[in-house]
């Protein structure tokens, strides 16, 4: 590997602070399984051994929101569950990312009904959409990955004024 | 006698001409009773030694949109005696849309009754909690109506602002 090479020679690196602490967050995204219908069995899929979500330093699926970065919306959000979904969302400390796994998050999918929100991007800032019905595991670990490319472009000063919960957001 | 012709024939000389139709469709007995009787024909068919018709397995309802009784309240009950479903059937008119609840008979039609209540609008007299089931309380529709559209109303189910 590079690093343990450059350990060898120099036994020092030159890098930025940016740089730095873009790579420990991309490196463990801690989502937090937002696992509301079928879609969650795929995401629970992608965790096990066999597709290991684990290579991607993703694998810790907290069930609490205050210890998560990403939220991954898995499953049909009715107007009901919406509200359940933003608060769990507004819990979520900055900076946060969001996946909407699967046709029924996207777009409302083939429920087009009274009942489904069309779409959670009406209520939420959707950083990656993920096609499927439900998407297979790869696609959610490609879903991940683009995340972290996200995440590697970030700076950190991009996020230092945003206060954590904007309580007047509903 | 067979178990069928049995009610048929307790049930008429019981109710008469409140016995407004009775339909034998591939093994299944539907008698649509007139809204007035539900409750008495509800506790007779529960109480009778031979029928014992205890649980009540489902209710709904049905809207015709067009009939002049726009709507049919359905009751499938049980009866654990004689390994039998019947299917009740009574017809209300459009305005006003209620019928007696048979929750005083058996209980498990509270919910039931509510989520018809939910869906269709149909008012259940007597209820002891006559709450929505699905739909926040709010809500000024009844989806499974046919004037309803599928999608819904835009703007009638309140959703969280958009974060900016």
């Amino acid at each position: 590997m590079g690093l343990e090479a450059k350990f060898l020679q120099d036994g020092f690196i030159t890098t930025t602070i940016d740089s730095v602490i873009t790579w420990a967050r991309r490196s463990s995204v801690w989502p937090m399984p937002m696992g509301i219908s079928c879609c969650a069995i795929e995401m629970i899929a992608a965790a096990d051994p066999k597709y290991d979500l684990a290579r991607f330093g993703s694998e810790v699926m907290r069930f609490t929101p205050r210890q998560c970065d990403l939220m991954i919306v898995a499953g049909t959000v009715t107007y009901k569950m919406a509200q359940v979904v933003r608060r769990i969302y507004d819990q979520m400390p900055e900076p946060k990312w969001v996946i909407a796994m699967g046709a029924c998050t996207s777009s409302g999918g083939m429920y087009r009904s009274y009942s489904v929100v069309q779409g959670i991007d009406q209520f939420l800032p959707v950083d990656v959409y993920t096609a499927g019905c439900p998407p297979r595991p790869e696609n959610l670990i490609n879903a991940v990955m683009e995340i972290q490319k996200k995440i590697s472009k970030t700076r950190a000063r991009d996020f230092q004024d945003n206060p954590l919960i904007n309580v007047d957001a509903h | 006698m067979e178990f069928k012709e049995l009610i048929k024939k307790k049930v008429r000389n019981q109710f008469g001409d409140a016995v407004e139709e009775v339909v034998e469709f591939r093994n299944d007995l539907s008698i649509t009773i007139s809204k007035n009787n539900i409750v008495d024909f509800a506790k007779y068919l529960k109480e009778d030694s031979d029928l014992q018709f205890v649980t009540c397995k489902d209710l709904t309802a049905i809207d015709w949109a067009t009939r002049k009784k726009r709507f049919t309240v359905v009751y499938h009950v049980y009866s654990f005696k004689n390994n039998f479903t019947i299917r009740i059937k009574s017809n209300i008119d459009e305005e006003p849309p209620q019928i007696e609840t048979v929750s005083s008979v058996w209980e498990s039609a509270d919910w039931y009754e509510r989520e018809t209540y939910d869906m269709y609008g149909i008012k259940f007299i007597n209820h002891p909690d006559l709450r929505r089931m699905y739909m926040p309380e709010g809500f000024q529709y009844h989806p499974l109506r046919k004037d309803f559209p599928v999608i819904g109303i835009p703007g009638s189910l309140p959703l969280p602002k958009k974060v900016e």
